[in-house]
């Protein structure tokens, strides 16, 4: 396996249950992404109590209360000892080929052959920058916001951040409270509240069942794949960090960045309707709500309500000079995408994405954990670690069985060589 | 899928959209089409332009019939008012373009449409053509576009088939984004 955050560890702990012999191979650490790559201030968007694993859980006294990096990185390292996961540290892969029975793997921490590999190495390696970043002048910085970290590396002055998804809204808010002058450039977002009716919403979605639907009975399942993450934040007050809040603090919005000339940025006129969008698909999931609650019978609960309209201007600008402006950095939370350049397998189609139904690959043996809707509406969050490794620990198994009654070797794990 | 039930129908073949979705997502050069146009100068503001032929799924294509579109200017400009103007034209693809997906939106919701109407306008400050005024942008200030829609669906459902419409169109991406336009001259006859 290749990857010890918290999908790699949740398979890890179905593989041993099912006595299939197996390693972890790590770049860096348990939990190296949330310890290397992530801002900050930045908080797990799922409650505390929404981090179920096999075998582990939440155990502290605020389960309604959102992790810290560091909080986040001390539960996924607990888990790792819980289940003693058999783990390599060190041990970045850079080259996986298929071989006669299965996989070659060459690693910073030594070669291994094994029958099946599954790939948990996380689905935000890499920023996913639009190609208009490559127009940026040189003259003002550009940060993905993997590298972005904290309010006060960034310069006095205005901000452009790209994108109004979690990270957009969250970067907003924290550098425009910081005395930054922010501009935001909106796409396609999902608008969420934080919570509804006295309950927090991934409460209501868990409840319902929302959670749990099936990659096999979504409609459009490369749309669910790809739709950009609910617009929310993990803070004390539970706050609603949409575009309303945004601009009550005196964020500015434009459509989406569409191009850069010169210094000056091309905005997209489509800015209203992208909060149309957003409000009536944030509209339809607190009717599904509504329409749960009324028949689960949940006892008083606060009446029904919506939240205000996004609130923009009527003739958003469509062309800024960035630098009369005073526009000195542009953060791109732009959205992130795996990184399988180690991978010379022929599995991985025209938009760099691993071709797979359900977490097994389109090649014999490869499996995949840990992506946005892999098996079910959770499979991105933790929470959905757990059911997703059960799954594909049992498909494994039969896999293995299949293949060592056809002659091959019976044990299922890797081999240093 | 979402095929229609039989009781919707706005004469959209949702399921053939739907197939050429599919085969066009692994098959990206098929997907490649070029939109053609043909204007010839016929006198003053007036011209004619002729739409035929178009490439597309790799081979050449071709309307049933040759469509023509006549413009000119109106009489208050001078001119002999022979055809809508160019920048009505405009308004015409918008129009056209986000009730086409307004149609194809609501068939694939099974929402039945019974009466649908855009009314399009777009403001324009004409001292930029003119060239009063440099301050003052050629194009829309800004297009409104309003909907009536009767449809066998809520207010909020409908008002989503805009949204989607708006989402997917075309004309509306090639008026609220930027296009490179490159116009090339070549010096004919004697």
């Amino acid at each position: 396996m290749i990857g010890a955050g918290h999908a790699g560890l949740a398979m890890t702990k179905c593989l041993a249950d099912l006595g299939i012999e197996h390693v972890v191979l790590e770049r860096g650490v348990v939990a190296n992404s949330w310890k290397t790559e992530r801002w900050e201030s930045l908080r797990l968007l799922t409650p505390n109590w929404q981090s179920r694993l096999p075998g582990y859980g939440y155990s502290g006294d605020d389960p309604d209360g959102f992790r810290s990096m560091p909080e986040t990185i001390a539960f996924i390292e607990g888990y790792a000892r819980a289940i003693t996961a058999p783990i390599i540290e060190d041990a970045e892969v850079t080259r996986v080929r298929a071989a006669d029975d299965g996989y070659e793997i060459v690693s910073r921490g030594g070669d291994f052959v094994c029958r099946v590999l599954v790939i948990a190495s996380g689905s935000c390696n890499l920023p996913r920058l639009p190609k208009v970043a490559e127009d940026l002048p040189g003259s003002i910085r550009s940060l993905s916001a993997m590298q972005y970290l904290r309010p006060a590396d960034i310069e006095d002055g205005g901000v452009l951040v790209v994108g109004a998804s979690a990270s957009g809204t969250q970067i907003a808010w924290e550098l425009q409270k910081a005395g930054r002058n922010v501009l935001m450039a909106v796409g396609e977002h999902v608008r969420a509240p934080r919570t509804y009716r006295g309950r927090d919403l991934y409460w209501w979605m868990d409840q319902a069942g929302m959670m749990d639907e099936r990659y096999d009975m979504v409609d459009d399942l490369v749309r669910a794949r790809t739709h950009p993450s609910l617009q929310l934040t993990g803070s004390d007050d539970r706050m609603t960090l949409d575009l309303n809040a945004l601009g009550d603090i005196g964020v500015r919005f434009t459509g989406r960045l569409a191009g850069i000339v010169g210094a000056t940025g091309q905005f997209s006129g489509s800015l209203r309707n992208v909060c149309a969008l957003s409000d009536l698909k944030m509209n339809r999931l607190l009717d599904q709500i509504d329409q749960w609650a009324a028949a689960a019978d949940l006892g008083d609960l606060p009446s029904p309500h919506r939240l205000d309209p996004t609130r923009v201007e009527d003739d958003p600008p469509l062309l800024i000079d960035l630098e009369k402006e005073r526009v000195r950095t542009v953060v791109w939370a732009t959205g992130f995408r795996p990184d399988y350049s180690w991978l010379e397998v022929d599995a991985v189609d025209h938009k760099g994405r691993l071709k797979h139904d359900g977490g097994v690959v389109e090649a014999p043996g490869l499996y995949l954990m840990g992506q946005q809707f892999l098996r079910r509406r959770k499979s991105s969050l933790i929470d959905g670690g757990g059911e997703d490794a059960r799954d594909l620990s049992n498909l494994i198994a039969s896999y293995l069985d299949d293949s060592a009654r056809s002659g091959s070797r019976r044990t299922g794990g890797a081999t240093a060589k | 899928m979402g095929i229609a039930e039989a009781n919707v129908n706005n004469g959209v073949n949702t399921e053939a959209l739907l197939n050429a979705r599919e085969a066009l997502s692994n098959a990206p050069e098929a997907a490649q089409f070029k939109w053609r146009a043909t204007t010839t100068w016929q006198n003053g503001t007036h011209s004619r332009t002729d739409v035929q032929g178009f490439f597309g799924l790799g081979q050449e294509q071709a309307h049933k019939s040759e469509f023509t579109f006549v413009a000119d200017h109106p009489e208050v400009f001078a001119s002999e008012d022979n055809g809508a103007t160019p920048a009505e034209i405009l308004l015409a693809a918008l129009g056209s373009c986000l009730t086409a997906g307004v149609a194809a939106v609501a068939q694939h919701r099974d929402i039945q449409l019974n009466r649908v109407k855009a009314t399009v306008e777009g403001s324009m400050d004409i001292r930029g053509i003119l060239g009063v005024d440099s301050d003052v942008r050629n194009g829309f200030g800004g297009i409104r576009v309003h909907y009536e829609i009767d449809a066998d669906a809520s207010e909020d459902d409908i008002k989503a088939l805009v949204a989607q419409s708006q989402k997917r169109s075309a004309v509306f991406d090639a008026l609220t984004n930027p296009t490179n336009v490159h116009v090339e001259v070549s010096r004919v006859g004697s």
